[in-house]
């Protein structure tokens, strides 16, 4: 798996009032495996950090670096995964979108179709390959696109708050899933979100950030043993410790 | 079966006109009167032959139209350079009716099917510019951007996320595109066809009060376009935009 470092990041917005700085010198590196969790609250820049991961468009200064190549735009060495469930492909079925990147990358159809069902049956989906996305359920169709971004084999998966559109019971029970699905493909993973108790379930490291420019404040290992209980002592320690940066 | 009833509510309306003596028989003849001439003329061949001189009309140009209009929409929808030198084109020509046009095309091509089709193809483009080119730039960005995160790009881009995303639009600038071109074959037919088509049909009854024959041959218009729509649109819609949810069924 490869390893993300994105170093003394700046990006700055031209708009018709002036220039907005929205990321200001962001540095963090992410190794190889890791699940890393940018946390913080709306306009803090953690989703623009993650576009920027991403490719979607470049910052104005600094470098970001993956398995030690620079980003430059989209590619195939990460899988991307939004919040909008519209992001699947309304025209394809289950199967047929998470065998769009492997058809993409020139692979047969029979064996795309095997990698793809076998992705689905790892996200516990492989009785619904034939249904078409508006007849998934919002959890079953977030499933979908986190598989659809790990069948083509990036080394990262980059993921913008996949869950906060869900109900807390499915957003659990999807918590719950996706760290079985990472501790299966190790994959490197950038995960956005706001909410503080899914980033300690889920993260090696939680990275905090501040809005008005975008800054990392803090950056918080989480060392708790997984399964986590996210009623523990320690897990609440660290959401408390978490809260108090967010809040300062 | 529905559609059977309604069409039955509004034919037994109008034949409680046609008997209640307020008009002379001869301009607004029972249905009765009407299927006999219609059967008479199906029974010839005359209705036959008509009718598909102006469904050859109809579809010549509409064909020409989803040629020229899905081609001319998405390069529209892909290049703000194409975009700016046809739009005003567009914007010009569109409101100018296409049977203004029938009097010059003659005057170009003669009267017949020529002038007929290219009338149509007239009528019919506008609806699949526009909607094409509205399509193509309503596909929600969050398909090109996953898609282009796994590596699509020009023309797979276009083939598997634009075209399907933007079906919805081009189904019914599709159906816009018909109806214009039967709006617009009809009346073409009456200033340009020699002797056959529908319109023409219509047009030439006229002149001999033949109310039944006008109104046989509006009923085989309106039979044609019944069935164009329950065994073309319908289906590519059910098997397509709506079985993929991107459009829904309206509420039982």
């Amino acid at each position: 798996m490869d390893a993300i470092e994105v170093r003394n990041v700046s990006l700055i917005y031209d708009t018709p009032g002036g220039k907005v700085p929205a990321v200001h010198d962001a540095s963090f590196t992410a190794a190889p495996s890791e699940f890393v969790c940018l946390v913080g609250p709306s306009g803090c820049g953690k989703t623009t950090l993650l576009n920027m991961i991403a490719g979607f468009f470049a910052p104005t200064q600094g470098e970001i670096r993956i398995g030690g190549r620079a980003v430059s735009g989209q590619g195939l060495d990460r899988g991307i995964v939004f919040q909008d469930f519209a992001q699947l492909f309304p025209w394809r079925t289950a199967l047929g979108n998470v065998a769009f990147g492997l058809e993409m990358k020139g692979v047969a159809k029979a064996e795309r179709e095997a990698i793809a069902l076998e992705q689905l049956r790892l996200v516990k989906l492989e009785k619904f390959a034939g249904a078409y996305p508006h007849h998934l359920s919002g959890g079953m169709q977030q499933r979908v696109a986190i598989a659809r971004a790990l069948a083509y084999n990036p080394g990262v998966l980059l993921m913008d708050e996949p869950f906060a559109a869900l109900d807390a019971l499915t957003r659990d029970e999807m918590q719950r899933l996706l760290a079985e699905v990472w501790r299966a493909t190790r994959k490197t993973v950038v995960y956005v979100t706001h909410n503080v108790a899914e980033a300690v379930y889920l993260a090696d490291r939680v990275i905090v950030m501040s809005p008005h420019p975008g800054t990392i404040k803090a950056a918080v290992s989480i060392a708790l043993p997984r399964p986590r209980d996210p009623l523990s002592v320690e897990f609440l320690q660290h959401q408390k410790q978490l809260l108090g940066y967010l809040t300062r | 079966m529905k559609a059977i009833l309604s069409i039955l509510a509004a034919a037994a309306v109008y034949e409680v006109v046609a008997r209640g003596g307020w008009f002379a028989a001869a301009l607004v003849p029972t249905l009765p009167a009407v299927a006999r001439t219609l059967w008479a003329m199906l029974a010839d061949g005359t209705m036959a032959g008509h009718a598909l001189s102006t469904l050859y009309r109809v579809f010549a140009g509409l064909a020409l139209a989803a040629a020229l209009g899905l081609v001319l929409g998405f390069l529209m929808a892909r290049s703000r350079a194409v975009e700016r030198f046809f739009l005003p084109l567009v914007s010009v020509l569109m409101p100018i009716p296409s049977l203004a046009w029938a009097p010059v095309f003659i005057l170009w091509f003669g009267l017949g099917d020529t002038a007929t089709v290219l009338v149509v193809f007239y009528a019919a483009s506008f609806p699949m510019i526009l909607n094409t080119w509205t399509g193509a730039r309503a596909v929600n960005p969050l398909w090109l951007r996953a898609a282009g995160a796994m590596g699509a790009g020009g023309a797979s881009m276009f083939w598997k996320v634009i075209v399907p995303g933007a079906l919805p639009f081009i189904i019914t600038g599709l159906r816009l595109a018909f109806q214009r071109a039967w709006i617009a074959v009809v009346g073409a037919e009456m200033l340009a066809a020699s002797d056959f088509g529908l319109g023409w049909v219509i047009f030439d009854a006229k002149e001999f009060l033949n109310a039944d024959i006008m109104l046989a041959s509006l009923a085989v218009i309106g039979a044609i376009g019944f069935f164009v729509e329950r065994l073309g649109f319908a289906p590519l819609e059910r098997y397509t935009v709506l079985r993929w949810g991107m459009v829904r069924s309206a509420k039982a």
